[in-house]
This record gives C-alpha cells, sequence and structure tokens, in this order.
C-alpha cells in the first residue's frame, strides 16, 4: 500500500531559529520525490517532520489524507533511512530486517519467511547470518532498505543514504534504488545535497534553500526552467551575469550590464530599469557564434574526454564557464575569444534574494 | 605439614610466575608466534625497566604478596606467639571446618549462624545491585542521552560532591535520617501519615539504603559511558520501525550497554558484598551481616587466621559467583574493562 504526503504550511521553528517556512507541498503516492538543497538548508528537518521526530510549530502533515498530529514516529505509516544508516550492531543482518517485525509481536515463522523475501529483495540471499560489521557499505545500505521495508511502509524515507559510499557504488546504488521502488510501489522521499542523485532519480524535486521550497517540478523544468535565482545556481552549471532591464518585452528582456547588452527569456515578465540576472549554461554558450557576443580570454582548458570544460575571464573580471562536446574544437590558452549565446536558452530572473 | 616453609613459598610464588610468563614469551618469540619490537626496543631500556620495576612492584607487593599471606595464614591455627614456628605450627583446615560446623563443643550440627549470615549477605548484596541498577540505569540513559551538556553538568556535580564525606560519615549521617526520631519519622508524623514512628534501624532498611547509596557512583559511571556510545539514530531507527519505548530500553540500548552494566554490577556487588561501614553503622540488631563477622575474628576473637579464612571463602564466593553471571550473559573480561 502507499500513500500521498500533504505538507499544508509547514513552520518549524527552534528557539529562534526558523528552520523551515511555511512548506506547502503534495507529494503524490508511489512518486520518487527529493528535496534538493545545501546543508542547513531545512530539508532534513521536513523529513524529520513527516517522520514524526519534529512537530510542525505550524501547519500540518498529512498522509494519506490523513492528520499526522499526535502520531508518535513509531506509529506512523513511515520508515526512514538514516544517513548513518543505524543498524544496530550486536544483531544479525537477519535479525536488524526482521526488528520492526519483532516489534509488531509477528511469529517467528513467519517472520523468517519475510525476511528471506527481502533479503532476495535487496539480492543480499545467503547473507542473513552474518553479523551487519562483516558487510561491506554497499550491503550495508542494502539491509538498511530491507529493514525499512519489512514493516511495510506507505512512505520509505531516505535521509542522504548514499552520502558514504564511494562515486561508483553510488551511481549502481541510485539504479538500485530506482528499481527498488519500481518494484514496491510506494512513495520515496529522499533527501540529498547531490543534484546529479535527484536528477536521475526522481520523478519531482524540491529545490530547499534557507528553510524554503524554492522551485518543485521535474527534473527537466528544475534544470531548464529555473524560476529564481537560487535554483539556477544551485542546479547544475550556470553561468551569471548581472545588470539592468534595458528593455522589456513579453517573452524576451534586454539586460545591461557591465559586460554589454544581452537578450535572454523573461518568463517572471520583469518590468524595464529592475535589477537581474541573466543565466547561461555553459554548454549554451558557444564560440564565435553571433548573436550576444562576449568577449574573453581562455584561462582554463580541461580536458575530459567526452567533454572540455573551458574557463574564461571577461574583460570585466568576472569568470565563465563554457562546455565543448567531444566534436568541438577548444579555442587555445590564454588567446582573445569571442563567444556566443542563443537569446533562448538564457533565462533573465531577480536577483538572489539576501537574509 | 609443618608451616614453617609457608612463607618463603608465598614470597617466591608471584615470581616464580612471572619468571614463568617470561620464559613463555621468549619461547613464543623463538617459535615466531610473537612479532615485531621486543618490550624494550619499544619502550628503550630506562623506561622499559622503570615500567616493569614499578607495575612489578605495585602488583606483587600491594597486591598479590598480601592476598597469599592472608590465604597462608588461613591454613593455620591460632597459636600464641611463642608456639609459633613450634611443633604445632602445622597447616590445617580447621578454620574452614570452624566457618561450616562452628566449634568442637558446640552441639549443632552446622554453623548455622555464620552460614546464614554468609548466605544473606551474597543474596542481599545481588539484591541492592539489582535494586543499585534498576535506580542507575534511567539516571544514567538520562545523562548520555537526553541531558543538554549544561545540565549533565550540574547532575554530575550533585552526584560526586557527596562523595567527598566520607564513607563513615556518611553511614553515620544516614542513621541520623533513619532513626526513630530522624527526620523521614517526623515527616511522616508530621503528615499525618503515620501515628507513631518507624523503626527504620531496626528494620534494615537504613542499611539497604546506606548500601546502595555507597556504591551508587560505580554504577552510573560505567553505565553512563556504555550508554555514551550509542548513537542517538539507533534509538530513533527503533522507534521509526515502532518499538515502543520499553522495547528499545531491552532490546536495543542495554544489549549495546551490556559490558557497562556488567561492570557496574561487577563492582557494585564485590564491594557491596565486602562493605564494612554501612553494615557496622547502620545495621540493625537482629541483622546479621557477613562483614562485620570477619571483623569480629579479627578484633574481637583475636583469632587472625579463622578471619582470613572468612576473607577468603567470601573473596572466592563472589569471584565465582561474578564469573559464572559473565558466562551466562556471554561477557568476557576483556569486555568489561573496555
Amino acid at each position: 500500500m502507499t500513500a500521498d504526503v500533504e505538507l499544508d504550511g509547514v513552520t518549524v521553528r527552534f528557539g529562534d531559529f526558523t528552520a523551515v517556512e511555511n512548506a506547502n507541498l503534495r507529494i503524490k503516492e508511489g512518486e520518487f520525490f527529493s528535496f534538493l538543497g545545501p546543508s542547513g538548508c531545512g530539508k532534513t528537518t521536513i523529513l524529520r517532520t513527516i517522520s514524526g521526530f519534529i512537530d510542525p510549530s505550524e501547519g500540518a502533515v498529512r498522509i494519506g489524507g490523513k492528520d499526522m498530529r499526535g502520531i508518535g514516529a513509531n506509529k506512523r505509516p513511515t520508515a526512514l533511512i538514516f544517513q548513518s544508516l543505524a543498524l544496530f550492531p550486536m544483531m544479525s543482518v537477519a535479525d536488524n530486517i526482521g526488528y520492526g517485525l519483532r516489534v509488531r509481536g509477528i511469529s517467528k515463522s513467519i517472520r523468517q519467511k519475510k525476511i528471506d523475501e527481502l533479503l532476495n529483495l535487496v539480492a543480499l540471499g545467503d547473507q542473513g547470518a552474518k553479523k551487519v560489521d562483516e558487510l561491506s557499505g554497499g550491503q550495508r545500505q542494502r539491509v538498511a532498505i530491507a529493514r525499512a521495508l519489512a514493516v511495510e511502509p506507505q512512505v520509505l524515507l531516505l535521509d542522504e543514504p548514499l552520502s558514504a559510499l564511494d562515486l561508483k557504488l553510488r551511481q549502481h546504488m541510485r539504479n538500485e534504488l530506482r528499481a527498488i521502488q519500481k518494484r514496491v510501489g510506494i512513495t520515496f522521499i529522499y533527501i540529498t545535497h547531490d543534484q546529479g542523485e535527484a536528477l536521475t532519480m526522481s520523478d519531482r524535486i524540491a529545490v530547499m534553500n534557507r528553510g524554503r521550497i524554492e522551485q518543485v517540478g521535474d527534473g527537466r523544468s528544475v534544470y531548464d526552467a529555473p524560476r529564481t535565482a537560487f535554483v539556477a545556481s544551485f542546479v547544475g552549471e550556470n553561468n551569471a551575469i548581472t545588470g539592468f532591464i534595458t528593455e522589456a518585452a513579453e517573452d524576451y528582456a534586454v539586460i545591461e550590464g557591465k559586460l554589454g547588452q544581452f537578450r535572454g527569456t523573461n518568463p517572471l515578465g520583469l518590468k524595464k530599469g529592475a535589477c537581474a540576472t541573466l543565466f547561461v549554461r555553459p554548454e549554451a554558450l558557444r564560440f564565435g557564434a553571433p548573436e550576444n557576443p562576449i568577449a574573453a580570454t581562455t584561462r582554463e582548458i580541461a580536458y575530459e574526454g567526452n567533454l572540455t570544460h573551458v574557463g574564461l575571464r571577461a574583460v570585466d573580471g568576472s569568470h565563465l564557464t563554457v562546455l565543448l562536446g567531444a566534436g568541438e574544437i577548444p579555442p587555445v590558452m590564454d588567446a582573445q575569444a569571442s563567444f556566443g549565446f542563443d537569446a533562448g536558452r538564457a533565462i533573465i530572473l531577480p536577483p538572489q534574494q539576501d537574509g | 605439614m609443618q608451616a614453617a616453609l609457608g612463607h618463603p613459598f608465598v614470597i617466591a610464588l608471584p615470581f616464580a610466575v612471572g619468571l614463568l610468563f617470561w620464559l613463555i614469551a621468549i619461547r613464543e618469540r623463538q617459535i615466531g608466534r610473537i612479532q615485531g619490537l621486543s618490550f624494550f626496543q619499544r619502550n628503550g631500556t630506562a623506561v622499559g625497566l622503570f615500567l616493569i620495576v614499578a607495575v612489578a612492584f605495585w602488583a606483587v607487593f600491594m597486591i598479590v604478596l598480601p592476598q597469599l599471606f592472608m590465604v597462608e595464614m588461613s591454613f593455620r591455627p591460632k597459636l600464641p606467639p611463642s608456639a609459633m614456628g613450634g611443633p604445632r605450627d602445622v597447616y590445617t583446615l580447621q578454620n574452614y571446618h570452624y566457618f561450616l560446623f562452628g566449634s568442637a563443643t558446640s552441639s549443632a550440627e552446622w554453623n548455622v549462624v555464620h552460614i546464614r549470615a554468609f548466605w544473606l549477605t551474597i543474596i542481599a548484596s545481588i539484591l541492592v545491585t539489582l535494586g543499585n541498577f534498576l535506580l542507575c540505569y534511567p539516571l544514567a540513559f538520562y545523562m548520555a542521552q537526553v541531558a543538554t551538556a549544561a545540565r549533565l553538568r550540574f547532575l554530575l556535580l550533585l552526584l560526586i560532591t557527596p562523595y567527598w564525606v566520607n564513607e563513615i560519615l556518611r553511614a553515620f549521617a544516614f542513621r541520623v535520617i533513619f532513626s526513630t526520631g530522624g527526620l523521614i519519622n517526623k515527616l511522616l508524623m508530621g503528615a499525618g501519615l503515620l501515628s507513631e514512628p518507624i523503626d527504620f534501624l531496626g528494620l534494615d532498611v537504613g542499611m539497604y539504603a546506606g548500601l546502595s547509596y555507597a556504591y551508587l557512583l560505580l554504577m552510573v559511571f560505567p553505565l553512563y559511558n556504555a550508554i555514551e556510545n550509542l548513537p542517538k539514530a539507533q534509538i530513533e531507527a527503533a522507534r521509526d520501525l515502532g518499538a515502543p519505548w520499553w522495547h528499545i530500553h531491552a532490546f536495543i540500548v542495554m544489549p549495546f550497554a551490556k559490558p557497562g552494566i556488567a561492570s557496574g554490577c561487577t563492582l557494585v556487588f564485590m564491594l557491596t558484598s565486602g562493605a564494612l561501614a554501612a553494615p557496622l553503622v547502620l545495621g540493625g540488631p537482629r541483622s546479621l551481616w557477613f562483614t562485620p563477622i570477619v571483623y569480629d575474628r579479627f578484633y574481637q576473637a583475636f583469632n587472625w587466621p579463622q578471619g582470613s579464612a572468612y576473607a577468603f571463602i567470601l573473596l572466592l564466593t563472589c569471584i565465582a559467583f561474578v564469573l559464572a553471571v559473565m558466562r551466562i550473559g556471554k561477557l568476557s573480561l576483556g569486555e568489561i574493562t573496555r
């Protein structure tokens, strides 16, 4: 069984500090949903509020339409996978997985059947008798998943569970998590500061900053159509050019800064005279393109095989990054060059608010 | 057997054992079971020598030899100084015989008074230890997992300061509080709960309270240490999986803290069964704790050999009991001292 999760005006305060401010969100049942943000943005607080370890100062958490106020973490239809995994070191793998069932007073034979089932699900078939500390990092990860799934939660909450693994294993576990989610069909709520994880696994992503949800959408819309300066600069790499709007039309606007005048899309309908930032992705900048030209010097060329990263210094001293594909010929080091970009691939947004 | 050879044998014993260990170490190095730097290579000759001499002096002269002399003495008869070393100074089991069967002139089959006091002491010590555990576990858990740093410091101070007062004074203070005209009786009568005072001391309530309090810290600190190492996430994980609070304590916290529990219980049990001040000062007229009996052997009966035998019996029984419990709990000595 699976359930939807609704955050209705959830605010969490610790003393004077507001960790989460007025979060409104509906996570659909069976969805793989991620909260993405830098550390300290309040994403873990949201997760702990959903799981029942923190009570919201204001607002309500509803799971499957039911208000969770006053229902403790041990009574909620959620299961949490901790960042540290928090496996019980004095128990065997099988006892770890069976703990939630033992708490529920389920008989040993049924428990054993369920444990075997789960061990197979996470591909640990014959490891049940081992101690937790005899397993590798990836195997422990899977034990934690099996232990959480054993209690048949309607919502599985994951608090950066892959952060302790090395890169290869992390990429492998991404696919595995996604596959497990498809198989069991329940709602997954995933917390991460790694945009790669969020983009590859999630159906939808909420980008968070300073306790606020900045934008909610699928990976493509968060990456291609950011609606705040924070989202534009946090998700993926982006070049920012600041200035004032000198010309504003329905879809397009022209921004004037120290580097000159540039045209870009104007999704929020900013007015003439407004302070604004134009964002253009490194892969949208093209060597020698005529539109929106920028004069710059190449300062750094990092060849990465399939891609080449080129670092530029513009005439006003600001840094820009260009990403060239395998077929494109990189410019010469320390040479003057002109780069341009398609106005349709640049986005003009209000500058990031501080404080 | 003549006892004249006893003392040289006792003195030679620790050195012989030390020599034996040394020879074993040399042998193991020869056959390659021990590898790496030798003790002197690691520490240097001067420091190495100091360590060996200091530790050996402390262990042999402070701990091993006095105990061995007690054991040796327990097998000798009580003799006037002039007869020591004489023909009557032979090894005998008469002190142990006395513990079990009493004096040769008594008509009773067993030495009921002493045996009963002995077992009462053991059983009461077990109960005091369990009571101490029940009292200290919640406190240690609170200190280790719940309390803020400031509150923890405050609690530690509250726990430690009373122990600046010496043990006998503390026992007398308890006597004052628990006596028929004492604070507790006055309060209870003042509140109208009692019409006449309860004889807490006669009922041994004072003694058990004093015994529990005497070694409280030795229970709190090992428990605190063990529980403090438990990551909070494990408690939360258990709760998240649906465990009620008692289940978390019984199946997550306590198994994790098992070495600390064992070490605290061992310390409290050993020290309680050998406690002297509290039973002596707070014991009621009818209570017969075993340690005052041992004390009396030495200072009232002037029978040091018998006192030694009694003390040795108590020590052996306590060690056997602790080892048995550890065996049942599947714990090793190494884990307890962690």
